[in-house]
């Protein structure tokens, strides 16, 4: 059975979940997940499998928050982008003559990402290096065989003849430092979307590079809604990406040795409520190796069914990476506890850890007793 | 985190309680705290939603901002905000001691300062951000806001970054002083939700500290399952009365977790370093006040090169102080430097108190100390040792092997022919040593702020408050 295939019965017939960038970018955050590989590259929804396992992920987004984030968006972006064409000629050095604004969206939604390569590859064509903004573009990435389709925020163009990712977020910059976690999760995204523009203009027979790596990220300054614009590095964030993606691809590798007919359909019914027995789901889910880290609870659906999961196996990998960084290797707690009340004898390669474990075991028993 | 910690950890998992990793209190907890958690608007940076606050764990106040997006509600809840705390700052003021320095004028040092606990690192950050919002506002001019306000945006600022300031307990963080005394087995990205640390601590882990049904989050985000039913709703119904009630909700349960943290912390002993840290801080909180009483300017938007390297050496300095003063206070902290071969302890087998060395006029008294130990010792002859067991003496180690380390008293053995009485260990007496020292480390030589040199920007502009910074949307 070719590997397409086996995505496909793994996922079943419940619809495939279109991946965002947001998805795609989390992919990276813990590229040594099978699991999470195996259900991302299946288009499973991983949300509805966690809500019917009955471990619903513990995100949400407030709609206070979402109101804020539209109501900048639009800001920024009220008559043809006037507000961002100001930053961007200050940042960029954008001339303000020779810019011209193209709406992708004003065309239907079905041609919208052929109209956005129509317009990029004229535009990477054109001899004149006419300063242009492209709002609501559409473009695409190729993710474990299937096709993503991706909405950057903006893609301007610039005179020198480069790309520029535009990524338009509502958390501020005060005094010119923001929250470093909302600044990486942006950049992750907005490598994404760099990726993706990449990959249409080598298609199209252009030089990928002319996409830059710095990405306009825009924000509310202090304590306003004024809006600030500032370059952000993606190198880093495309390097893991383009790794985690290769690495999907490599699917089939996954594949092997699981049951040919395994499948984490959620079987639903005709008003879309699942209706596989959960125990059974569960099962399935089993055959394939997780790697929970509590990084997972900020990124991953899945996340509290393999963090129960983790605590049946009583692994340590709940305590965290630090600490499964200092245990060495040793991936069940009662196996560490073994080794330091030494009542376990340690494999080859453990001797050390388990001379460190007995030790702080002694210590411990000494001071508290 | 060290392996001791993590070993604790596991343990906890295992067992399905807490461990200690510390045996006595290592902050310190004041007589009347103020108890302080502030929520926030979600996603606007600062826009503050409410606060219950106080001292008295019977009779919280709860301020709430009953329209959030409205700035003059907001400056109205500022102000009130200030009503309570600035009261509560200003109380510590009137009763002070007179320290003297050398090489310095003496100065006013407060017997008691405040302290205002957060529940976790997020609280701070938020506190922060309160204080810059604030400092810059004018009672005078375009935008006037009431004279509090400015002024409690000083104080919070201050707070703030005192937190940061390694062994301060002015602003301690919940979640974060309970850490450093209890290991769960969680993650430390667990360990942030108050509810879920306390559960770990007390009863044993429980699902209900991470269902915002039964404990909301503790701030200052609120759970946004809550802000869509809940709040929004509230807020549209334009009746004040209903958003105070449903903040009041997500408060108090945080609220009462608050109080049951200080007294898990207040059932332990104090540790013997904690009141000097202390006094540290009422010297830091009398300097402040000394400058809001002597008409400074607010504290700037970012701090210039001189101030930024000579707060990070005070903040370094202030860091070892703390990491060796909690290793002398606490045999469990001392572990963790055992255990990686900064420290032994053992009994000590064979003495030599008369031991000499140098001829003639400069012959000197170096008693020689024999200790047994099962600690792995990974410091080489020469190194400086100190003792919990007696602060003031110096010693040096003169050699280790097969579980015998043999010392050198060097300092703190009287002036005579022969040791003090009791300066030199019995044979038999366990002892502790360790190359962690809490000696006095001078300040770096950095130039004055005027002379900065123009790799650093040169000098910084002076701040002078002007009408923007007063007027700066606060939307």
């Amino acid at each position: 059975m070719n590997p397409q295939h086996r995505l496909d019965v793994l996922r079943g017939v419940t619809p495939p979940r279109p991946h965002d960038a947001r998805a795609i970018a989390a992919l990276a955050a813990n590229p040594g997940c099978a699991r999470r590989a195996l259900m991302d590259g299946a288009g499973v929804d991983k949300d509805a499998a966690a809500r019917h396992l009955g471990f619903p992920a513990p995100f949400g987004q407030s709609p206070f928050a979402i109101t804020r984030g539209n109501v900048f968006e639009a800001l920024v972006k009220a008559d043809g982008c006037a507000e961002l064409l100001r930053m961007l000629r200050e940042l960029l050095g954008l001339p303000v003559a020779e810019v011209a604004y193209h709406d992708v969206e004003n065309v239907g939604a079905h041609l919208r990402h052929a109209h956005t390569r129509t317009l990029i590859d004229r535009a990477a064509r054109d001899e004149h290096d006419a300063g242009t903004l492209y709002d609501h573009p559409l473009l695409s990435l190729e993710i474990a065989g299937h096709t993503a389709y991706l909405e950057p925020d903006v893609v301007a163009f610039q005179l020198g003849g480069r790309f520029h990712i535009v990524e338009i977020k509502s958390f501020a910059v005060i005094d010119g430092q923001a929250d470093p976690s909302a600044v990486a999760a942006a950049a992750r995204q907005a490598a994404v979307y760099v990726l993706a523009l990449r990959t249409l203009l080598e298609e199209l027979g252009h030089d990928p590079l002319k996409v830059s790596h710095d990405v306009v990220l825009v924000c509310p300054e202090n304590f306003a809604n004024r809006p600030v614009a500032s370059l952000v590095d993606v190198r880093r964030q495309l390097a893991v990406l383009r790794r985690q993606l290769t690495r999907m691809s490599a699917l089939d590798r996954l594949l092997e040795g699981l049951p040919d007919d395994l499948t984490f359909d959620l079987r639903p019914d005709d008003d879309g409520r699942p209706t596989r027995p959960v125990a059974e789901l569960a099962d399935a889910l089993r055959r394939t190796t997780a790697r929970y880290a509590p990084d997972c609870l900020s990124t991953c659906d899945m996340c509290f069914f393999c963090r129960d999961e983790a605590r049946q196996e009583g692994a340590s990998d709940l305590l965290g990476r630090q600490v499964r960084d200092e245990l060495g290797g040793v991936a069940s707690v009662a196996e560490a506890l073994g080794l330091a009340d030494g009542t376990r004898d340690p494999a080859a390669g453990q001797e050390e850890i388990a001379r460190l474990l007995r030790n702080a075991e002694r210590l411990r028993k000494e001071c508290l007793t | 985190m060290s392996l001791l910690t993590s070993l604790a950890r596991l343990r906890a998992l295992d067992e399905g309680i807490a461990q200690p990793i510390a045996t006595v209190r290592h902050c310190h907890l004041a007589d009347r705290p103020m108890v302080f958690i502030p929520l926030k608007l979600s996603g606007e940076a600062a826009a503050p939603l409410a606060a219950m606050l106080g001292a008295d764990r019977d009779r919280p106040r709860l301020l709430v901002v009953a329209q959030p997006r409205n700035r003059d509600l907001r400056f109205a809840w500022a102000a009130e905000l200030a009503g309570v705390l600035l009261p509560y700052v200003e109380g510590f003021l009137r009763d002070t001691e007179t320290v003297e320095r050398r090489n310095a004028d003496p100065y006013e040092r407060a017997i008691d300062a405040p302290q205002i606990l957060v529940p976790n690192r997020a609280g701070v950050a938020f506190v922060r951000l309160l204080g810059r919002s604030m400092r810059f506002r004018r009672a005078d001019g375009p935008y006037p806001v009431p004279e509090s306000v400015p002024l409690l945006g000083r104080w919070l600022t201050y707070f703030a970054e005192r937190a940061a300031y390694p062994g301060s307990s002015l602003m301690p963080a919940m979640t974060e002083e309970l850490g450093r005394h209890w290991a769960s087995g969680q993650s430390g990205l667990e360990d942030a939700n108050l509810a879920a640390l306390l559960a770990w601590i007390t009863t044993g882990p429980s699902d209900d500290a991470e269902d915002p049904l039964i404990w909301p989050p503790a701030g200052p985000a609120t759970d946004p399952g809550f802000d869509a039913e809940v709040l929004a709703p509230a807020m549209e119904s334009g009746s004040a009365e209903r958003v105070t009630e449903a903040l009041r909700t997500q408060l108090e349960p945080s609220w009462r977790l608050m109080w049951q943290a200080i007294d898990l912390l207040a059932g332990l002993e104090e540790g013997a370093g904690v009141a000097s840290r202390w006094e540290q801080d009422r010297g830091s909180f009398s300097g402040m006040a000394a400058h809001v009483a002597e008409g400074a300017p607010p504290q700037p938007r970012r701090d210039g090169a001189v101030a930024a390297a000579a707060r990070l050496a005070r903040m370094e300095r202030a860091q070892a102080a703390y990491d060796a003063q909690r290793a002398y206070d606490d045999p469990l902290v001392m572990a963790e430097h055992r255990l990686t071969g900064e420290a032994f302890a053992g009994e000590v087998v064979d003495t030599d108190p008369g031991n000499t060395e140098g001829e003639g006029r400069s012959r000197k008294l170096r008693p020689l100390v024999v200790i047994k130990t099962d600690d792995p010792v990974r410091l080489s002859p020469g190194t400086s040792l100190g003792t919990p067991q007696r602060r003031a003496q110096g010693a040096e180690l003169v050699s280790a092997g097969e579980g015998l380390v043999t010392v050198k008293i060097t300092k703190g053995m009287g002036r005579g022919r022969t040791a003090a009485p009791g300066a030199v260990p019995e044979i038999g007496e366990r002892v502790c040593y360790t190359s962690l020292t809490d000696d006095f480390q001078g300040s770096p030589a950095l130039p004055d702020a005027e002379a900065t040199p123009w790799t650093h920007g040169g000098p910084p502009r002076e701040y002078v408050p002007d009408d923007e910074d007063a007027q700066e949307e606060w939307s």
